[in-house]
């Protein structure tokens, strides 16, 4: 009891002064999170991941629509492989550091990265580049492979999956931006925004065994949902997805997409891959539950040439 | 030489080399550069017998430098390079803080027949018969196992401990690491040797050294006739006795007086304490006796061992919570032979070479290096096999080929790593979730560093996996990420003999760089 007691009177006092600071933003940030952006889409072409990124967002009202002073910001890359980032398995490290630095200027207290990676996280974290590039941006790079830092959630209205355990950086973060690189996937066609939440739970093997493509659209469904999806589509892994043989499955596409509706951001980057969005299966059944919309048409997109 | 700082010199130097080995073993993330590890091995008597004779070049030698060593300076070895002789120190230490009884030695009658024979039987067997008896009593592999099995799992318990705390204040410099455990039958030995040096050297000094260890006993035999040695100045000496009951090994009768040198480790213990400055390290030597029965209190030994027992236990509840798919898998993996690691070459040629220091499986980062129980036979229990159930072989590692101490696994270069093919996956369609639950899967095929696990079209949209053969390498990845339970749908059959696979070919996508979006 010694330690609640010191936990009490040392930080209890602290807690719930930024506790009540954080839930005054809560609705805002999980229910409306475009509330400030003109756009539904900005889609970038032509320059590097940070250049595109700059202008990206700046058509999008700046990092200051998303997060707020004195907010903990979650960003989750794809770190999942072993592979250096030339052979664009993971999301490039340029762009991970700039959308920190954006996340910080706009005043954020702490930047979080992580991911549950496939592959031993401790060589993923640093030969995909982004462990040195986000830690240099004053980012904390946290391990997402150990169960310990996973906590059980409900997902209600899930038809295949109504629990999963996920990370306790999405529950502390007040901001989540949702980093994905798109590639080719093996098994689902396409990996992207949707699948990249993978990343974010412990247990993905029940996923794969409970109707992959289902589980996916029902993970959308919880109720932390990313405030931004930002897709490197720089360099893209065509096929060989999602870990890739050799460069020969890059195709250099030097896009990158940002969007706060993570369906059609899949939907857009399925036309990016060349692939019918009807074939990635969990964009439409995402798009039916209403978590997002597919119908790229209906969406005001800018779409910007560098 | 009477001087005191030759014991102090022991002390020092044993501490230096304790520590580099100590923080090898417990180095779970992989920081403790593999060079020094390798000048650290090779010093060790036994890996480099083994690894002289595998390669046959002067550089493993090793060995070689302790037998000229001995032959002049006696056990120095024991004490100065010898992990589990320095163990064994600090263990006699500890004793002696936890009661004077365990500090106070006394002569005793040396175990002769017993030492000797262990000697001459781990001799024979090893040369009819192969190492078993190495493999269980050589004194680098009884620390080493000692270390893997039971001390890091608490080095890291505790770091996970800290790293919970410093978490709580939003501190992320250490990361919580699973504690992977063993199948428990594995423990028995490594238990059996922590429990017996543990205890011996608690209570009563370098008994096993003297009564166990074959290296001990072969060294033991050369230091007969070595050049410095301990000995007495019978004039000065007034038979107090001081130094016998400081004398680890026992081998001092002081009453004679007399030092049994192909017992003693070098320790200058006696020289340190002797207030005549009768005892002396120097060429040509003399002769003394106490005798003492200790009473041992083994309740604190027997204590804390199965605490720390206890603790690896608690770890293997770590890593099942995963929630079961809706169906059982039914066919069985027909597994005809184990996979052995990488630099192995062939099964047969590494059960012969591998002493199961377990050095590998304490460094594999990925923890798919397991200790054997059945795998190999009831002779390579402990030698480490590739357990894909557990985790699989990272791509672009070669660490336990590098590190092996014996050679058993032989170095590989990266790319030539790549390319060996440990063993072939086996793809059980009646297992497989795409099969009988006819949704897609494909966790097989997105772990396949070479693509040889693919995707090919099944019913309607579905895709299912195919294995091509030559270019897949036995890494595992697809068998570890496989989410069937009880029986995997896919699953790697060791080779007998390692092979080259086949470079997996590529060529260049005709997708083009875009110049308008396609939205």
């Amino acid at each position: 009891m010694k330690r609640r007691d010191f936990f009490r009177t040392s930080i209890g006092g602290g807690l719930a002064a930024g506790a009540a600071i954080k839930m005054g933003g809560f609705e805002k940030l999980w229910k409306a999170p475009a509330a400030g952006a003109k756009y539904d889409m900005v889609a970038v072409m032509g320059g590097n991941p940070d250049a595109m990124f700059d202008l990206g967002i700046q058509e999008l009202g700046g990092m200051g629509t998303f997060v707020q002073k004195g907010q903990k910001v979650l960003i989750k890359p794809n770190i999942g492989w072993d592979v250096i980032p030339e052979l664009a398995a993971n999301t490039n490290p340029l762009l991970v550091k700039r959308i920190i630095e954006h996340c910080f200027k706009a005043g954020a207290k702490e930047v979080y990265v992580f991911d549950h990676t496939c592959d031993n996280w401790v060589n993923c974290y640093s030969n995909s580049g982004i462990e040195k590039a986000a830690k240099s941006a004053g980012a904390k790079v946290v391990s997402g492979n150990s169960e310990s830092y996973y906590q059980e959630i409900e997902i209600p209205g899930g038809i295949k999956l109504q629990k999963a355990k996920v990370h306790q950086l999405l529950l502390e973060a007040d901001v989540f931006i949702n980093v994905p690189v798109l590639k080719d996937h093996s098994s689902t066609r396409m990996t992207c925004c949707l699948k990249n939440s993978m990343g974010l739970v412990w247990d993905r093997g029940y996923w794969h065994s409970n109707n992959l493509n289902q589980c996916i659209a029902d993970y959308a469904l919880y109720e932390k949902k990313p405030a931004l999806n930002v897709i490197d589509c720089y360099n893209v892994m065509v096929k060989h997805g999602p870990q890739g043989v050799s460069k020969e499955d890059i195709v250099s596409m030097k896009s990158q997409i940002l969007t706060t509706d993570w369906v059609a951001g899949d939907a857009a980057a399925a036309k990016m891959l060349g692939v019918p969005v009807e074939k990635i299966e969990y964009i439409p059944i995402a798009n039916k539950m209403g978590l997002g919309n597919m119908n790229l048409d209906a969406l005001n997109i800018k779409r910007i040439k560098m | 030489m009477t001087s005191p700082l030759l014991r102090r010199f022991r002390i020092v130097f044993s501490t230096i080399i304790f520590i580099f080995f100590f923080l090898a073993f417990v180095d779970f993330k992989s920081l403790f550069p593999v060079k020094y590890l390798n000048i650290l091995t090779s010093l060790q008597f036994i890996p480099s017998i083994m690894k002289f004779f595998d390669l046959r070049t002067l550089a493993t030698g090793g060995f070689i430098g302790i037998l000229l060593l001995t032959l002049i300076t006696g056990r120095t070895y024991c004490s100065f390079l010898c992990p589990l002789g320095i163990a064994q120190d600090v263990t006699s230490r500890i004793g002696g803080r936890i009661k004077k009884k365990f500090r106070r030695y006394g002569f005793k009658k040396p175990f002769t027949i017993l030492r000797y024979s262990i000697l001459a039987i781990t001799v024979i067997v090893t040369l009819v018969w192969g190492i078993y008896m190495i493999t269980l009593l050589d004194p680098y592999s009884v620390f080493a196992r000692s270390m893997t099995y039971f001390i890091k799992p608490v080095v890291i318990y505790l770091n996970n401990f800290i790293a919970g705390i410093l978490g709580k204040f939003d501190v992320y410099t250490l990361s919580n690491v699973p504690v992977k455990s063993f199948p428990l039958i594995v423990y028995s030995i490594p238990a059996a040797f922590f429990l017996l040096v543990g205890g011996l050297s608690l209570t009563k000094g370098r008994l096993y050294c003297n009564m166990f260890c074959p290296v001990g006993t072969l060294l033991g035999l050369i230091s007969k006739i070595s050049l410095f040695r301990i000995k007495f100045d019978e004039a000065t000496c007034t038979r107090c006795g001081r130094c016998a009951i400081r004398c680890k090994s026992s081998c001092i009768d002081f009453l004679k007086p007399n030092v049994d040198i192909s017992r003693c480790v070098s320790c200058f213990n006696c020289i340190h304490t002797c207030p005549e400055k009768a005892m002396s390290y120097g060429i040509a030597g003399t002769k003394k006796k106490v005798h003492e029965t200790d009473e041992s209190k083994r309740k604190i030994i027997i204590g804390s061992l199965l605490l720390l027992f206890g603790l690896s236990r608690v770890a293997s509840g770590q890593n099942k919570t995963a929630p079961k798919p809706k169906k059982d898998s039914t066919v069985k993996e027909k597994k005809t032979h184990p996979v052995c690691p990488p630099g192995g070459v062939s099964i047969a040629d590494f059960n012969i070479d591998c002493i199961a220091c377990s050095l590998c499986i304490n460094i594999c980062p990925n923890g798919v290096l397991q200790p054997s129980y059945k795998q190999y036979g009831i002779a390579g229990m402990m030698q480490p096999v590739m357990d894909y159930h557990k985790s699989f072989c990272t791509y672009n590692c070669t660490k336990c080929t590098e590190i092996c101490p014996t050679n058993a696994l032989h170095p590989l270069v990266l790319e030539a790593k790549k390319l060996t093919q440990l063993g072939k996956a086996n793809f059980i369609k009646d297992n497989c979730i795409v099969n009988t639950e006819r949704t897609s899967c494909g966790a097989c095929s997105e772990s396949c560093p070479t693509k040889a696990v693919h995707m090919i079209p099944f019913e309607g949209n579905l895709v299912i996996p195919e294995v091509t053969e030559d270019i897949c390498i036995g890494c595992g990845h697809c068998e570890f990420a496989c989410p069937t339970v009880p029986y995997k749908a896919i699953f790697v059959n060791g080779n007998e003999v390692h092979v080259a696979a086949k470079k997996p070919a590529n060529i260049e996508s005709d997708m083009k760089t875009p110049v308008e979006f396609p939205f």
